[in-house]
């Protein structure tokens, strides 16, 4: 036995990194969750190639699992590794320049001979020629240890190959001072149905373990105390599947029916996933024929009386554009998901961004006015996909709901709400037929009421022309056109009143204020927090509604200096900001497929207060 | 059916008739197809609140604002997707899409075939003109090769759809053919729709009046339309003209004209309309009739043939479901998974 330290640390970011079909997704998953369960608070990235098996060893079919662990409050994936575990000299490669120096490597030596450094376009092999001399390298033949320890199995090469993966995790798990009692139970439950790969597998991570706990390859362990987190019982919950729950909960507490007209669509696809597997609570998934079908089927049902959903990207949103204007103007609640990713056009399909903003405001023909909200992480995505439902019943209007990407894909710790606490939806109904006209108004939120096929003595038409106020029938009458057009702008402007008084996380006032919306939340808070820490005064307010906005957004925003906006694109929210209230705005823009880092918005907070901006 | 589904008394047409002002042009075929629809669902025992009329954007699409049931005004080609939401949504419903050539073929030419695809019981009045008439006067996807329209001055380069066929060619489990000048042949048709469970469609050929009158004339008048029209009957022999003295066999796979009279011939050489059949192809074969000039136009029932609907089969899953994994309540739904208690 050697005598390893243990190293406790506040916060560690993990990467790990492999072939596409090397597994990583899967261990990372595996690896959050046995973080999450004993005790810590995590951020997940996963990082994946659009292409489903680019060729094997190469840089460009690299997937990676980006963790970030800790006992303090994790806003994000973490911007900078303390440890990588690079399966082949390709993941090695796509990975590093995110290393810290003196990070640690754990990589399998089995890879790195002339093939694979030849794919991954090393001239000379990394592990000898002095390149790594700045990091903590681990170099270790997991191919033939792994081959070792399932000499007894009796599987082919290829399966034995396949269990490399949970040897790295064994060895990480040892790392970071876990028992493996959790991932054998995963592994058992994976593998329910395959006895022999089960065995392997299990067999694999032990080995991983055993060899750390036997060799002296490492000098020291983590140790991670336990999270501050609030009292509850939690669950870690990804981004899309939280998107899916908030949609069903919101169903269920309505009493309504759940449908969801989709097509899939990368990376928004396992909201439609989700939803099918949830028959047993009623919900209905329609995989339409495309994009257009999807919300088609949506505001069909909508009219019909469910819940109903839409889920997409940016180019399904686009697709789409036609059908809002008709959830408009037929004034059926519907809610579309719009996790966006890198454009133009089919961009960077598995890359995150957040330049569908003013798509989502005023991507229609017509004055199309629609509700939208954003998420600022994974676990946040429930709430706003429960609010946005609420919303749109409420006030019977098509509602986008905005992800970022990353936080669709993204997991985080996740507290389970009571139900008694989610808030109540009450769909707004008609109930006397004498009386009943499709397009009259509730006095306060100007909803028209919902009458369902099926009622007697509620027939009625609704459509894409222009409706008479109150009576419904189709109108070219000028003035009321432009009575109807206002109308569906204040309806709209009347969702103020929903949202809660803005509050901010700093000063009340002062020198500046950092204004954010959507998944950018853990960058920017994780960049004030550091400059709080150094002494400066800086405030950080993030927006979940966009439109409407804060009633007293305004006079927050007055009670700052210099108000800069870091978003994933070219300055959507600064538009909007400086149109509604004729104010300046600093951009910060980056438009790289990935998510703002804490460090570089910091950088920037530190030149404006240090008067260079 | 069950006892609250029956309606307490007789509807009539009027019953069926919107408070709205019809905007179709004298003389159109719409006003026609509009009045036997209204004729023929008063006949039925479902209460109207029950129907729902969708279509998309065109001349026939302004079916629903007549109709005084539930309906659905939409946007252009989307009518069958709005459809299938409200379907399997609530499959109580009666659920009739009204659509033309253009929205249906051509930008819904998509939701077209994969409605029928999946065999959701809603019923596709498709009112076929062969021109766009809305717009004022384009061609279609169904105008002949040829056909001069305002966007074909040299005439129609294209090869047209053939309505009948793509629903065949789709696995459409009912398809029918009338035209709007045979208020019975389409009242019939209608009502064979009506009690089919699954996708109907039905292609109603319709006069446009201003852009392209007279289209089907051949097929509607009374002096040619029995040698230009063979009435599929099921279970009747292929027979035709004024004096029901020519028939339909097949030569290989090819259709021909036979003479009765001609002593070569008789009834027993014909063929024998079977709608029932599970093989497509003899329908097909007389969806291509319409094609040829020499041969007559068939109308009538192509094929009924019943299996379950898309809206059906969810609503099984969801009961296997709950009885496999049992009825969970939301905190169940909330609690799925691995969780953890911070005290």
């Amino acid at each position: 036995m050697s005598a390893q330290s243990i190293k406790t640390v506040d916060e560690v970011t993990i990467h790990l990194a492999g072939d596409s079909g090397d597994g990583m997704q899967l261990v990372g998953h595996e690896l959050t969750n046995i973080m999450a369960l004993t005790g810590s608070d995590v951020g997940t990235l996963p990082d994946y190639p659009s292409e489903i098996r680019a060729p094997a060893g190469t840089v460009a079919g690299v997937s990676g699992f980006r963790l970030h662990v800790g006992s303090v409050d994790v806003h994000t994936p973490g911007d900078e590794v303390d440890v990588l575990l690079a399966m082949n000299p390709a993941a090695l490669k796509a990975s590093i320049k995110a290393l810290k120096p003196n990070g640690v490597i754990i990589t399998n030596m089995g890879e790195f001979d002339e093939k694979g450094l030849k794919l991954a376009g090393y001239e000379s092999n990394p592990l000898m020629d002095g390149s790594l001399d700045k990091y903590q390298t681990f170099a270790v033949d997991m191919n033939k240890l792994t081959k070792e320890a399932l000499k007894s199995t009796g599987l082919d090469p290829k399966s034995v190959a396949r269990c490399t993966n949970f040897f790295a995790l064994g060895m990480t798990l040892w790392l970071f001072n876990k028992t493996l009692d959790n991932t054998i139970e995963f592994i058992n439950e994976k593998f329910a149905k395959k006895p022999q790969i089960a065995e392997a597998n299990r067999l694999a991570l032990e080995a991983g373990y055993t060899y750390c706990s036997h060799s002296e390859s490492f000098a020291f362990k983590y140790e991670i105390p336990s999270a501050k987190l609030k009292p509850g019982t939690y669950r870690n919950l990804v981004g899309n599947e939280a998107v899916a729950l908030g949609c069903a909960a919101a169903a269920q507490r309505s009493g309504l029916n759940l449908f969801l007209g989709s097509y899939p669509i990368t990376p928004a696809t396992e909201i439609l996933q989700a939803l099918s597997n949830l028959k047993e609570f009623g919900v209905k998934t329609f995989q339409a024929e495309d994009e257009i079908a999807g919300i088609c089927s949506a505001i069909g049902a909508a009219y019909a009386g469910s819940l109903a959903v839409t889920s997409t990207s940016g180019p399904g949103l686009c697709l789409k554009s036609e059908a809002i204007g008709l959830a408009v103007m037929t004034e059926l609640p519907i809610v579309i998901v719009d996790v966006q990713r890198a454009g133009p056009s089919t961009g960077l399909p598995t890359k995150t961004e957040q330049a569908d903003l003013l798509q989502s405001m005023w991507g229609r023909n017509g004055e199309s006015p629609v509700a939208i909200l954003s998420a600022s992480c994974p676990s946040d995505c429930f709430e706003c996909a429960y609010e946005a439902c609420r919303i749109a019943v409420k006030y019977m209007t098509p509602v986008i709901l905005l992800l970022d990407g990353y936080i669709g894909n993204g997991a985080e710790p996740w507290k389970i709400p009571n139900i008694n606490d989610l808030p109540v939806i009450t769909p707004y109904r008609h109930h006397d037929a004498h009386t009943f006209e499709p397009y009259m108004r509730h006095p306060e939120t100007l909803a028209r009421p919902w009458a369902l096929p099926g009622t007697k003595g509620f027939e009625h038409r609704v459509g894409g022309l222009e409706k008479k106020h109150i009576v419904g029938s189709v109108s070219h009458d000028p003035d009321n056109h432009d009575f109807m057009v206002k109308l569906r702008a204040e309806k709209i402007k009347k969702i103020e009143s929903e949202i809660p008084p803005t509050t901010v996380y700093g000063p009340e006032s002062g020198e500046l204020l950092v204004l954010g919306w959507g998944g950018t939340y853990g960058a920017i808070r994780t960049a004030v927090e550091t400059c709080e820490r150094k002494g400066l005064k800086v405030t950080h307010l993030h927006l979940r509604w966009i439109n409407p906005l804060p009633k007293d957004l305004l006079p927050v925003l007055k009670r700052f200096k210099k108000i800069l906006i870091p978003e994933i694109n070219m300055g959507q929210l600064s538009r909007i900001i400086r149109s509604e209230f004729l104010i300046d705005t600093i951009s910060y823009n980056k438009v790289r497929g990935l998510p703002l880092t804490a460090r570089e918005i910091q950088t920037r907070i530190e030149e404006i207060l240090g008067g260079k901006l | 059916m069950t006892a609250l589904d029956q309606i307490s008394h007789q509807l009539t047409k009027r019953d069926f008739e919107s408070d709205q002002e019809i905007r179709w042009c004298p003389g159109c075929g719409d006003n026609s197809i509009l009045a036997q629809v209204q004729r023929v669902l008063a006949e039925l025992s479902t209460e109207k609140e029950k129907y729902v009329f969708v279509s998309g954007i065109g001349c026939s699409s302004r079916f629903p604002y007549y109709m005084n049931t539930y309906g659905f005004h939409g946007i252009h080609g989307r009518a069958m997707a709005i459809a299938s939401g409200v379907k399997i949504s609530n499959p109580d419903l009666q659920v009739w899409v009204v659509t033309g050539d253009g929205d249906a073929l051509a930008i819904g030419g998509n939701h077209f075939i994969h409605t029928i695809r999946r065999n959701l019981d809603i019923k596709i009045l498709l009112f076929n003109n062969q021109i766009y008439g809305l717009t004022k006067g384009q061609y279609s996807p169904t105008s002949k090769i040829g056909q001069v329209t305002k966007t074909s001055p040299w005439g129609v380069v294209e090869y047209p759809f053939n309505p009948v066929a793509v629903a065949l060619g789709a696995g459409a489990s009912f398809v029918a053919r009338t035209i709007d000048r045979d208020p019975k042949g389409l009242q019939d048709t209608l009502r064979a729709a009506a009690a089919h469970k699954g996708t109907a469609f039905v292609e109603i050929f319709q006069n446009c009046v201003i852009f392209n009158d007279g289209a089907f004339n051949d097929l509607s008048n009374k002096e040619t339309r029995p040698d230009r029209v063979v009435t599929l009957e099921d279970g009747k022999p292929l027979i035709f003209g004024k004096n029901q003295d020519k028939g339909i066999k097949l030569d290989g796979f090819t259709p021909v004209i036979v003479d009765l009279n001609d002593g070569k011939h008789s009834v027993s050489d014909l063929l024998v309309h079977n709608v029932k059949s599970n093989d497509p192809v003899l329908a097909f074969i007389y969806a291509q009739m319409s094609e040829n000039p020499a041969l007559p136009t068939p109308m009538g029932v192509f094929r009924s043939v019943e299996w379950t609907t898309y809206e059906k089969d969810i609503e099984k899953q969801i009961e296997i479901a709950q009885n496999k994994r049992g009825k969970k309540t939301l905190q169940d739904l909330l609690k799925t998974g691995d969780t953890w208690t911070v005290e």
